[in-house]
This record gives structure tokens, sequence and C-alpha cells, in this order.
């Protein structure tokens, strides 16, 4: 072989890599965001589960899972996606009946037993209601009339009624919220919002009444946590204890000592943000915030630049659902907000929230991938 | 309209993409809007970490270190107990304890009901442990079960994790190797109750046990040393990780009694069952040498408390052995105070040592027809001293109190201790009875009557003495009447190799005898209670290698009528005399001094004055210790 060949067959491989790249058309910014995410995510894992390799075998083997997922659907165009929607939503909701039958779960029926894999059907609502709220108001005039902002709602509510009926507040929370953000995103009048939001608040005494007793204990907790520091109020008061005691530097990695004493209870799932905001202290936590910001913000202006309104919606609710995460967790854990059984995402250990924010990321990935098809 | 609608929109015309372009600002608006929405809710989020992380990071760190490290007591070890010789008489074993802390037990009841299905708990541990738990703030440690088992401790490894906040703890328990010898001397310790917080002696925050009783309660100060202190990491399960600092306590200081344990168990041999008491005193220097009560009982039941059952069979034991006779028994002394009468007699100058006192039998005051026996039908004739000693003879004394007369005879009998507690380093020391008319005025209300003087005359009547009063008194005739508080604590040490500090030699006073010759009268006579051809208990001194000094008492229960015989067989046995009899020896050079009170024993010089020959030979035959 001549050293013309080497050149030539090196030149070529940089072709096909390029060429490949362009194919693939990932947003780096946003991959990249993600991905760090996830590494600091099972970093903190790692310190939090006072170095236990199974679990961040475990999570880490999910994120890969998750990633996989991501990069698969950023492979389908949105089109095919909207045309799925309708199926895929009304799949979700017959799994979501199906588990209020025959789900199983301590206190509440989330799961479903498939046999090979347990998984709760409402992490499939996360992506299938934004997706079938987006598909509806994609081909009606936007602002949306009120006869399509009541069937909007109606899709939203039902399958947020049986999540929230099994009981989980949180994801039904999360569900709930994507659909009502394609709305808002929708373009929904300001007066209507505040309406909304209006009878909503009249509406929350209402739903005291259908609360469960965990659920309204969670509240109460929230008001006044040191009512009962033993009791209801202990997780609350620890998590604030551990973001407290870490300070503007924080104690430093693997020396939480509220988790590594156990203080902290679930201290690797819901509240695994107080350890690292013990350990890595507010200068962490403001690094932390802003990576999430990023990623919402990248987000929203993918969103932007899509070619459809189906895909507009989708994307953006996507991108502000995540916020909530974000939002509710890191209230929770510093007492702003009532307990809720929402994760941080990609930090907090747990499989199937992991692959379900990662799948719908992908979603966001293949809007970006496919924006170019269309006229800015 | 609405079909028209559903065509995509690159198929429409210029207006729908018109409409479209709208569409997309609308949504720029709405995502900006959105945007700038989440930036503001996620400062306040961060607003609120600064809040938690940086305003109020002193709280919370406070609080986080409130949580971790814990203040922990660390008990000391309580100091031992020996005798004289270094016998162990109380000492420190390990033993496992099954402990909780309140403050990090959700439920308590149902901890408990849990863990009675691991490890039996007795329904009166469960009220104590709920009594115990009252006194204690709620982080410190309240012990549930004292004195494991093996296989308990086994058992609730197993199921520790199922137990939160309780934990077996291993601690040093107080042993009596002793067993019931000297319970009445060295007391015990039991668990610190609701009176004993009162108590100056209490330390709170890591006691457990306290004495109780005993040389125990009476040095505690001495020997509970001083709690040193950890400060400990702890889990939220209120196990123990790591000691972060300690201070060591400081060891309780070991006692060193006067007691002789051989002299002791020879003491209780010599009883052979019977019930009563005994104490033995070193006239020289007041170390009480052997202090016997019984029958007794083993102090180790109530270290950890005793069970109902334990008590209950305390309670109805036949004569009463949880009741201290050395120390709160009141017993007509009978003869054994004619030594002291007859020093009065002398002292007083009513009487000299050879004074004679005719004997008929009977004795009668002056224009009263009731008549004073003696205890030898015919009487003995006459009397002097030595004689009415010897024989002890009533006569001579019924009127020696006469003429002395009561109240006389009383303020010169409080010089040997009568009437009034010793000052034993014991606590709850009766004082007796020393008659005398302003006595029976306070007390009983009503005149003194000159009979009451006669029958004084021979320790009887209204005479109440406790034992180690009259182990004391006779201590303080034996040494030239220089009285010496009787005392058990013979030495204090810091630990096992610190050096002895011996208890500051006991306050002496001059002797209180205004003539020597009057003492030597009274302890002559004493000496031919035993040896001489008279004596009453000559058949029990005449083998002695050594020359004992003694007299012998017999409290009378049952009051003789006139002509009504005492037949010892026909009467029931808690009906029968008391036996005393008090004696030391070397009758010329003292060493030992006894005073023994045999219950229901009949005759002193009969029942009670064996013993106390068996007394004396324990010690003074005694090979001497290497």
């Amino acid at each position: 072989m001549t050293a013309g060949t080497m050149t030539q067959l090196r030149a070529g491989a940089r072709r096909w890599k390029q060429r490949l790249w362009r194919r693939i058309d990932l947003d780096l910014p946003l991959l990249g965001a993600l991905l760090v995410l996830c590494v600091v995510g099972l970093g903190v894992l790692y310190s939090a589960s006072a170095g236990s390799t199974d679990q961040v075998t475990n999570q880490a083997l999910r994120l890969v899972l998750g990633l996989a997922v991501m990069i698969t659907l950023s492979r389908v165009p949105p089109a095919i996606l909207r045309s799925w929607t309708p199926g895929f939503y009304l799949g979700t909701l017959a799994l979501l009946v199906a588990v209020t039958l025959f789900g199983e779960g301590r206190g509440a029926h989330r799961w479903l037993d498939l046999g090979v894999l347990r998984f709760q059907p409402s992490e499939l609502a996360k992506l299938s209601l934004p997706m079938m709220v987006a598909w509806f108001l994609h081909d009606r005039p936007l602002p949306p009339s009120w006869g399509s902002l009541a069937m909007a709602a109606l899709l939203v509510a039902i399958p947020a009624g049986l999540i929230a009926e099994q009981p989980d507040l949180g994801t039904a929370l999360l569900v709930g919220v994507s659909g009502a953000f394609v709305i808002f995103l929708g373009g929904i009048g300001w007066p209507r919002i505040l309406m909304l939001v209006g009878s909503a608040a009249a509406a929350a005494p209402i739903a005291w009444e259908f609360m469960h007793e965990y659920q309204r204990n969670r509240i109460r907790m929230f008001l006044d946590p040191e009512a009962d520091p033993l009791g209801n109020g202990w997780n609350i008061i620890q998590a604030k204890i551990a973001v407290g005691s870490g300070g503007l530097l924080g104690k430093g990695f693997e020396a939480s000592t509220q988790a590594q004493l156990d203080f902290l209870p679930e201290h690797t799932t819901d509240f695994i943000f107080a350890v690292f905001a013990e350990e890595w202290g507010l200068i962490g936590v403001a690094l932390v915030v802003a990576l999430y910001l990023f990623i919402i913000g990248r987000g929203l202006w993918i969103a932007a630049s899509a070619r459809d309104t189906f895909s507009r919606l989708l994307a953006g609710s996507i991108a502000m659902t995540f916020f909530v995460y974000v939002m509710v967790n890191g209230g929770m854990i510093t007492g702003l907000l009532p307990v809720v059984g929402v994760p941080m995402p990609l930090i907090s250990y747990g499989g199937t929230s992991a692959v379900s924010l990662l799948a719908a990321w992908g979603i966001v990935l293949s809007i970006h991938a496919h924006r170019r098809l269309v006229v800015g | 309209m609405r079909a028209r609608r559903r065509l995509s929109v690159l198929r429409r015309g210029p207006r729908r993409v018109k409409e479209a372009g709208s569409q997309l600002a609308l949504f720029r608006a709405r995502a900006f809007t959105g945007f700038a929405i989440i930036f503001v809710c996620l400062m306040v989020l961060v607003g609120r970490f600064f809040v938690l992380q940086v305003m109020r990071h002193d709280e919370f760190h406070g609080r986080s270190e409130a949580n971790r490290i814990k203040p922990r007591a660390v008990a000391p070890s309580r100091g031992l107990i020996y005798d004289r010789n270094g016998e162990l008489l109380a000492e420190n074993i390990p033993q496992y304890r099954l402990e909780l802390v309140p403050e990090q037990i959700r439920d308590i009841d149902d901890t408990l009901a849990r863990l009675r299905q691991v490890i039996e708990i007795a329904p009166e541990e469960l009220e104590r442990f709920g009594e115990t738990r009252s006194l204690k703030r709620g982080f410190n440690s309240v012990p549930v079960k004292f004195q494991l088992s093996e296989e308990e401790v086994a058992r609730f490894a197993v199921h520790r994790h199922e137990f939160p906040g309780v934990d077996v703890v291993p601690y040093l328990t107080r042993y009596y190797p002793q067993k019931e010898l000297l319970t009445h001397v060295v007391g015990y310790v039991g668990r610190v109750d609701q009176g004993d917080q009162e108590r100056e002696d209490f330390q709170a925050g890591w006691m457990t046990h306290i004495g109780k009783t005993g040389i125990e309660r009476q040095y505690e100060r001495e020997l509970q040393g001083e709690a040193g202190y950890e400060q400990v990491e702890m889990n939220a399960q209120g196990r123990a990780l790591r000691v972060l600092e300690r201070v060591p306590p400081k060891q309780g200081r070991n006692v060193y009694l006067t007691i002789d344990a051989q002299l002791q168990r020879a003491t209780v041999a010599a009883f052979e069952g019977r019930a009563g008491s005994a104490i033995a005193i070193d006239p020289r220097n007041g170390d009480v040498l052997a202090m016997v009560s019984l029958p007794s009982y083993d102090a180790n039941l109530f270290v950890n408390g005793i069970s109902r059952k334990d008590y209950a069979a305390l309670l109805a034991a036949p004569n009463r052995p949880l009741f201290n006779r050395a120390l709160q028994g009141g017993y007509e002394p009978g003869s054994t105070m004619k030594p002291f009468i007859g020093l009065a007699g002398l002292e007083l100058g009513v009487r000299t040592p050879s004074t004679t006192v005719f004997s008929t039998g009977e004795f009668r005051l002056p224009g009263n027809s009731f008549a004073w026996h003696d205890w030898k039908k015919g009487g003995h004739g006459r009397v002097d001293l030595n004689e009415a000693l010897a024989q002890s003879v009533n006569t001579y004394f019924y009127g020696l109190a006469v003429e002395i007369g009561v109240d006389r005879l009383g303020e010169y009998l409080k010089q040997f201790g009568f009437g009034a507690p010793t000052g034993i380093d014991l606590v709850g020391e009766g004082k007796g009875v020393l008659p005398s008319r302003e006595w029976k005025r306070i007390t009983q209300e009503k005149p003194w009557y000159p009979g009451e003087t006669v029958i004084a005359g021979i320790g009887q009547g209204y005479w109440v003495v406790t034992p180690i009063q009259l182990a004391s008194a006779l201590a303080t005739l034996a040494d030239g009447a220089v009285r010496i508080r009787p005392h058990l604590l013979l030495a204090t040490q810091d630990g096992l190799n610190g050096a002895r500090v011996p208890f500051g030699p006991p306050a002496t006073t001059a002797s209180f005898v205004h003539d020597p010759a009057n003492l030597e009268a009274v302890r002559t006579g004493m000496i031919s209670v035993m040896h001489g051809p008279t004596g009453t208990a000559r058949a029990v001194g005449a083998d002695s290698p050594y020359r004992i000094a003694g007299k012998s008492g017999t409290a009378q229960r049952f009051r003789r009528k006139d002509g009504a015989e005492y037949d010892e067989n026909r009467v029931s046995e808690h009906l029968r005399h008391q036996a005393l009899f008090v004696a030391y020896a070397p009758a010329e050079a003292p060493t030992i001094a006894v005073a023994v009170v045999v219950e229901h024993g009949n005759s002193g010089s009969k029942a009670a004055a064996p013993v106390a020959r068996r007394i004396l030979d324990a010690w003074l035959l005694r090979s001497p210790p290497q």
C-alpha cells in the first residue's frame, strides 16, 4: 500500500464519519448537557449510597438503556411519531385501566407485571399525554377555541385522574402539567389562563376531600414539619438539615453525614439532591440548576425552531415539564413545596423515570434533527 | 372549513402559510414567556437554597452535628469492697443488658411488644422500664432488661436490624461473692428509683445503680467514682459508630472494711442456724471485726431488681431476714447491764468493791409489799461486787439502782453510749432506750414509779439496747472506759495498685473513770463469771486457754408472775427469753469484745455464752495470718 492510498483511505473515513454525523444530526449542546447530568447523577448516587457499586451499576445500565432509547427515538421523524400518537395514547389508557384492576405495589397500584418486566404505565403517560394534546391541537387554529380547550382538558384529565387514583400524586401532577404546558404553548389567552388557574385554586378544597390520608399528611407536614419531627415531618426536617449544613462550599464528596448515618430517608431516590446540596454546597447547587436551565432553554429553543405545530408543542412541553421535576423536587427538599414523590431528573436513583425522561429528550432530539425540512 | 383545516400546511395556499407564521410567532412568544417564568422560578429555588445554605447555615450545621454527635456519659466502674485482709466482698462482673433510646423510637409500645417475641421480658421489668423512662430524658438510653443470658444476646443479634434504637449493651454488674454472709453490713446497690434522685450522692446522667443500704450506701461517694464522657458519632438508628473524643471516667475508690470475713463466717457458724445478732469489736481502736444479723439473705437478689416472688418469700420467711438486728434490733439487755451499773455504783461513791449485800431471794422497797426476786430461790447470801457479778445476784443491783436513783444512773451510763446511736458508719441505726423520769414523761406521759428503778437495776423494764450499742459499751469497758466510735471503714484505695489511705484515727476521749481500781473491780467480777467457782458461765470459760471477762443476760419476754414457773419446753419459741452474752478477751489485754444475742435462747449463759466463746476462739486461737 502506498502512502497515497493511506491518505485516501483516511480522507474517506473522515468523509464517512462526517456523513454519518450529518445523518445522525444530534444537537450536541443538548446531548452533552444531558450526558453531564447523567454523570453527575451517578457520582451523587455513588456517594449517597455509601459507595454501593450495585446501585451505581444498576443505574448506569438503566441510563445506557435510556440513552439507547433516546438515540433511537431521535431517528424517528416527528411526523411518524404523530401518526402513532392516538394509538399510543389509547394504549396507555388501556394499561392505566389495567393497572387499576390488576396492578401491584405497596399501598398503591402502580406496577404492572408483564412476566419479563415490571413497569409503571404512568411513565408511558408522561410521553403519550403531551403527544396526544399536541396531536389534537396540531391542526386546529391557535389559540384554541373554548371547544378545543375543553376537549384538550378532557384528554389530560382522564389519564391524570387514573394515575392520581393509584394513588401517585407526583406522577399525576407531572402528567397533568405536561398536558397543560401544551395548551399553554398553544397560545391560550392570558385571561383564560388566569380564569383556569383561579378555578383550580377554588377547586383545591374539593381536591382535599378526595385525597388520601397520607397525601393530606404530606401537605400538613409541609405547612408545619416541626409538629411531628419524628413522624411525618422527619423527612422534610432532615432534608433541610442536610441542605442547610452543606453551606456555601459543601462538606465534600462522600461526606454527607445526613445520608451516611441514615438520618435522611430516601437519600438515593427522592431526597438525593439534598445529599448533593450537603456535599457540594450552594456552588454545586447553582451549577446543577444552571445545567438544568440550559437543558430547558435548549429544549425550548429547539421547539421554537421546529417545523410544525405538533413538534413545537411537544418539544416545548417536554422542556417545561423537565423544569417541573426540578422545581417540585428542589422545592420539596428545601421545604418550599410539599413532599410529592417526584425525582430529581436524571439524578435520583430509579430506572423507569430515567428511561422515560431520556426517551422524551430523544423526541426533542428528533424534532431538532428534522427541523430543516421546513422553512424557518 | 374543518375538513380543509385538516389538510397539511404545505398543501395550502400562502394564507395558511401566513397563518402558520403567526402561530409560530405566538409559540415563540409563549416559549419565551415560559422560559422567563422558569428562569424566575429556578432563581427562587436557588434563592431558597441560599437562605438555607448561607443565611441559615449555622442553624442547620448545628442541627446536623447534633444529629450526628451525641455526648455520652461513660460510667466509671464502682470501687470494690474488701475485708480487712483483702478478701473480696463486692465486685463487678460483666453482663449484658437490653436498653433502648426513647427518642429514636417512634412507637415504643409496639417495639416492646415485638421485643417480647424475641426476648422474654417479665411484666415487672416492663413496669420498672416505664418508671425508669419517666426519670430520663429522651436521648438517654433506658434499660429494659438486665442480665441477659448468652442465648438472649445471640437471639437479639439476629433480630437487631428490626429494632432501631434498641441495643444490647455490655455492662458491669455488682456481685457479692459472699452472698448472704455480709448483707447486713455491706448492703447492696439497686436500680436508681425516684427517691434516689433526691439524694445528694446521686449523679444524674449515667447512674443506673446506687448504694441502697449498708456500706454501699454509706460510702456511695467513695465507691461511685466520676463519670467520663465521650463524643460519639451515631447513626439515625442510634448506633454508636465511632468515638470522636473521650474523657475517661475516674473509677470509684476501693473500700477496705474492718470486717474479718473469716471471723464473720465463724460467727455465723456459731449460731448454728438460730436467729440473733453478734458483733465483735477490737476495743483498742473501734474496728468492727464481725457484725452478724441472722437470718440473712443474698444481697445479689436486689442488685437488678428483686422479683416479686423472691421478695414475697423474704417477707414471709420466719425471723424476718430483712431486719438488721445488729443495727436496729432493740433488746432488753437484762443482766449484761450489771457490770455497767456496778461500775456506776463504785464511781458514784454509792458502794465500794467490798461493800456486801445480803440476798434472801426477795427484794422489797420500804412500805411496799411487792417482792422482786433473785433468780436463785432462797437467795445467794452475803455477796460483794465480785460475787454479785459472778452469780448475777439481782438483789445487789436492785438495791444499788434504788440507791443511785434512776436519773443519776442514766446520766452515768450515757457515757457508755446507751440511749443514743453509736455513730457507726452505717445508716439506719437504732438508738435504744435509756430509761429516765424525763424519758418516761415525754414518751409515755406517765410519772415514774419507784419499782421501775428496781428492775432498771438488772437491765429490765424500759431498757432497750441494740447489739451494736451493747458491743460498743463493752468495748469501752474493756479499753479502760475510753470511748471509741465503732466503725467499719478501714481504708480506701485509688485503684488496685493505689496506696491504701487509712481511715483517720478515730477520735478518742480520755478515760471517764475516776479511779481505775473501780474499773478493775468490775473487770475482775466479769472474769469470775467465766472462771470463778460460782461463775454463771464457768462451764463455758473452764477450758479456755486464755482468760475471758464476760457477763450473761436473759431478757424475759415471758414475765414471771409470782409463783409461776418458767418451763422452756412449754413456752412457744417466740415467747421464750432472749439469751444475751457479752465477753472480751484476753481479759488482761483485750483485743476483742463481743456482744451476742440469741433470740429465743432461754438462758444467756447456756445459749449465748457458747456462741461468744466460739467467736473469741475463732479470733484468738486462729493461726496468725502470713
